[in-house]
């Protein structure tokens, strides 16, 4: 594979992932940070550093940062190459270089489309959760890729449904794309990987700092037709995702929660703000095609057999538990049998605390 | 002159034969004990001076020499004392030494000359019947419970002088009628510890108790805090089955040689709740002198670990060989003591660390959190936990409607189903469902057609391990034993699929 990113940009990328900590320490808004090219970003840093980043920028031997990168198994591409996703440029700084894993060509097919991002909380209630996962199998059912952030909560779920829907995925990640964030992500990034890419702004072995999360956002904004927000809270860095995209004009929507769950605070303030309402992958069809044009395949148009129905539609209601089940006249003796055969069906699934919900 | 008698010290939970000899010389007066004993031994000496003198004997004033045989296994206690005390009358011809070879002394004294209550005698009457005895002088308190071993004559006194009245040709004083506090229980029938009918609610986690009681399974119960788990576990005694008369003497002498139990047979099972600080050593036995452990105080009862989630991992490590074996065998010295160790293990734990998880929206714990929790429980004890119950708080109609069930009627069932089990398996090493293991399943257990679908399709999904689907057999067949189904139908395999425990593999959080 050739290298695709220009000395400058490859400098540009070094210097962004050696200057981790202080970027961190900055004022102002990260976007002006990012716009700043190489010497201001140098001077912003305080005295002394400043002498000496200039100085290993100068001596740094970019075949060994290129180097680097290959033997991580990542592919590049600066935004000096022509193929560079053009999504991106309507970032006012759009990353520099592009690593990727699991596939350059991948990556830009994927994205050549019409994506769409699903980002959320970390900390999602269970359905929030099922809502960003059947989003993203109905999505990819759909043909269309989902591009998310690999973290906890909303962010894995819909990655997790877009693959359960057959198709790839990409995944944006903070650090470096070769190694998961967060660890424990470790099994969903390897799954990524086997048909979808995973991308990263820095390079392979980069530590990871709190800007880069923020940076991480601007790029799924950039990248996706359209931004969902599934569950957020007021501070949630899914809506400074949600901003970057309204700044460069990329469609936001969001699924409507109850007002009184601080998780759906987001979403419903960006409804509040004129943002198209999500309730399924109709709607974000709708919005990017036209009413109508396209139709969200339907994955699933089958139902249990008929002996089970009445207890799923009493689980969908709310009655979550075998106790609730049993108050609404499911007892234990036919009522735990059948519960197993739908959660085997794929028609419900068990979540902590024994507590069953209906997969939409 | 020489006197000699048997006695027995308490290895573990096993009677040791020991002769006691005594040697009376004449030279400066001096009492000596020799034979590996303790403290308690070395002081008995005194005591068993004073013993003799203030029951109006004689204390030989010249050279006495005892020996504890044999000289190398070690002896602790103050049980030595009555035979000390004999030992040393009989050696100074103030009771008839001819009269000893046919029995044994066990007691502590005190200094008035009167025998003290002392731990164990169950397991010295034992001793003394395979030893090939006839009689056994213990103290009055244990005199019930050293004749529960048949073949051999009580005398339960309460002094020396009795003692020796006794080894004199007087009759042997009447057993004492019972003692108080431990009224008699002729049927099991005359509850007074918890009973399911104290329950309101709870349908589901009664049924997996049921369930968990019939096959002998492990089970693990999860809910928040306050919604009556340990409530739960506390009432499984209750239904399972009565102890055969060689359980509940095994248990007895257990928990007499702990000291916990002073009369007669103790018929309900036991049910030992350790708190979560405890050591391993105090799980399974050990020390340097080893000492039963909870889980064999448990033994053919019910071993229940609030908070799994709290105890330390060695502490839970080591019940790993007492679950596999039944047994557990503790090396000190050259020497190996083994302690049974058969019992249901019943653990509780909350759903995450908050406690609150399905609980409406209350639980705040992230998914580092839940996986932290899901860590801490799962390993070898895990594995070893058949059924999972969720136990919800009751609503406010439950807790005003009459109770579900009742042991009587549970136990009824649980009892039915024991005894299907007990024929089916009557050719294995297994006694219960609970117990059988891939080879026994395989032999004896039989699936009607759609119950095998269900189960494939469940292996398939991924919803089940190889060891999982084990699992979900074995409890599949107690249900099948409880609904007197000859061959396991779809229901039960449905039924034991939703009580399942899901391993770590299993239980794989969303993606």
């Amino acid at each position: 594979m050739t290298p695709r990113a220009c000395d400058a940009c490859t400098s540009r990328t070094w210097l962004l992932g050696r200057m981790g900590g202080h970027i961190d320490r900055f004022r102002g808004r990260l976007e002006h940070v990012l716009e700043l090219d190489d010497d201001g970003l140098i001077s912003a840093a305080g005295g002394r550093t400043r002498a000496r980043l200039r100085d290993e920028l100068e001596s740094l031997d970019l075949e060994r940062v290129r180097a680097r990168s290959r033997a991580a198994g990542l592919e590049t591409i600066c935004r000096c190459d022509p193929a560079y996703p053009p999504a991106l440029l309507a970032l006012p700084a759009p990353p520099a270089v592009l690593h990727v894993a699991g596939g350059l060509g991948r990556l830009l097919e994927l994205t050549a489309a019409e994506p769409v991002a699903i980002v959320g909380s970390r900390r999602p209630s269970e359905y929030g959760r099922e809502v960003a996962r059947s989003l993203g199998r109905s999505l990819a059912v759909s043909g269309l890729t989902v591009i998310s952030g690999m973290a906890l909560g909303v962010d894995s779920a819909a990655h997790a449904g877009a693959l359960d829907g057959g198709s790839g995925t990409v995944a944006v990640l903070p650090g470096s794309a070769e190694r998961p964030y967060p660890a424990a992500k470790r099994a969903l990034h390897r799954r990524i990987l086997t048909g979808g890419a995973a991308v990263s702004e820095l390079g392979p072995g980069t530590s990871i700092w709190r800007w880069m999360f923020l940076a991480r956002n601007r790029i799924i904004a950039a990248l996706s037709a359209m931004i969902v927000v599934v569950e957020a809270t007021e501070y949630s860095g899914a809506l400074v995702t949600a901003r970057v995209a309204r700044e460069i004009g990329r469609p936001v929507g969001a699924v409507p929660g109850r007002i009184t769950s601080p998780q759906a605070a987001g979403p419903n303030g960006l409804l509040a703000a004129g943002a198209c309402v999500v309730r399924g992958a109709q709607d974000v069809l709708d919005h990017l095609f036209g009413a109508g044009v396209r139709l969200a395949g339907a994955p699933r148009a089958r139902q249990p057999p008929a002996e089970l129905r009445p207890l799923l539609a009493a689980i969908a209601e709310g009655h979550e538990t075998p106790a609730a089940l049993g108050r609404a006249g499911f007892g234990p003796d036919q009522g735990l049998a059948a519960l197993a055969a739908l959660e085997l069906g794929g028609f419900v699934r068990r979540g902590p605390g024994g507590r069953f919900s209906a997969i939409p | 002159m020489l006197a000699r008698i048997a006695t027995f010290a308490i290895d573990g939970i096993d009677p040791r034969h020991v002769w006691v000899e005594v040697d009376i010389r004449s030279g400066l007066p001096a009492f000596t004990i020799v034979g590996l004993g303790d403290a308690a031994v070395r002081e008995s000496r005194d005591r068993v001076r004073s013993a003799i003198m203030n029951s109006g004997y004689e204390f030989p004033q010249t050279r006495i020499t005892a020996n504890l045989a044999p000289a190398f296994l070690r002896k602790v206690g103050p049980g030595f004392d009555a035979a000390l005390a004999i030992g040393v009358l009989a050696a100074s011809g103030q009771v008839p030494a001819g009269a000893l070879s046919a029995y044994a002394v066990f007691g502590e004294l005190s200094l008035g000359g009167e025998l003290r209550d002392s731990p164990g005698a169950l397991a010295v009457a034992e001793g003394a019947r395979r030893a090939g005895l006839e009689r056994l002088i213990v103290p009055r308190e244990r005199a019930r419970e050293a004749a529960l071993v048949d073949g051999l004559e009580i005398a339960g006194v309460s002094t020396l002088r009795e003692a020796a009245g006794v080894l004199h040709g007087e009759p042997l004083p009447a057993l004492p009628a019972h003692v108080h506090g431990a009224p008699a229980r002729a049927t099991a029938a005359t509850t007074f510890e918890p009973d399911l009918a104290d329950v309101r609610g709870q349908a589901a986690p009664l049924l997996a108790l049921e369930i968990a009681a019939a096959g002998g399974h492990n089970l693990l119960l999860e809910g928040p805090p306050g919604t009556g788990k340990t409530m739960l576990a506390r009432r499984i005694p209750s239904i399972l089955p009565e102890m055969t008369r060689a359980e509940a003497i095994e248990v007895t002498r257990i928990h007499s040689v702990a000291g916990l139990h002073a009369a007669g047979l103790i018929q309900t099972r036991p049910f030992r709740a350790p708190h979560h600080t405890i050591s391993a050593a105090g799980l399974v036995g050990g020390g340097a002198l080893p000492r039963p452990g909870e889980a064999t105080l448990a033994h053919h009862g019910v071993l229940f670990l609030d908070e799994l989630a709290e105890f330390q991992r060695p502490s839970l490590d080591a019940l790993r060989q007492p679950l596999e074996d039944g047994r557990v065998s503790i090396v000190r010295g050259q020497r190996a003591l083994v302690f049974p160790t058969r019992f249901m293990l019943v653990a509780a734990t909350n759903p995450c660390p908050c406690g609150f998880a399905g609980v409406g929206d209350r639980c705040r714990c992230g998914e580092p959190d839940l996986r932290r929790h899901q860590r801490r429980l799962s390993g070898p004890l895990l594995d070893r936990m058949d059924l999972l119950i969720n136990v919800e708080r009751p609503s406010e109609e439950e807790l005003r409607a009459s109770p579900e069930t009742s042991s009587g009627r549970a136990r009824a069932r649980v009892a039915t189903a024991r005894e299907r089990q007990r024929r089916r398996l009557e050719a294995t090493s297994a006694t219960c469902n609970g117990e059988m293991d891939a080879r026994i399943v395989r032999r004896y257990v039989r699936l009607e057609e759609p119950a095998e679908r269900v189960l494939a399709q469940a292996y398939v999904v991924g919803a089940l391990s190889a060891r999982g689907r084990h699992r979900v057999v074995r409890v599949a067949q107690t249900i099948a034993d409880l609904e007197r189904h000859d061959r396991i139908t779809q229901a039960d395999v449905l039924t034991a699929l939703s009580l399942r425990q899901r391993g770590a593999a299993e239980t794989a959080l969303a993606a």
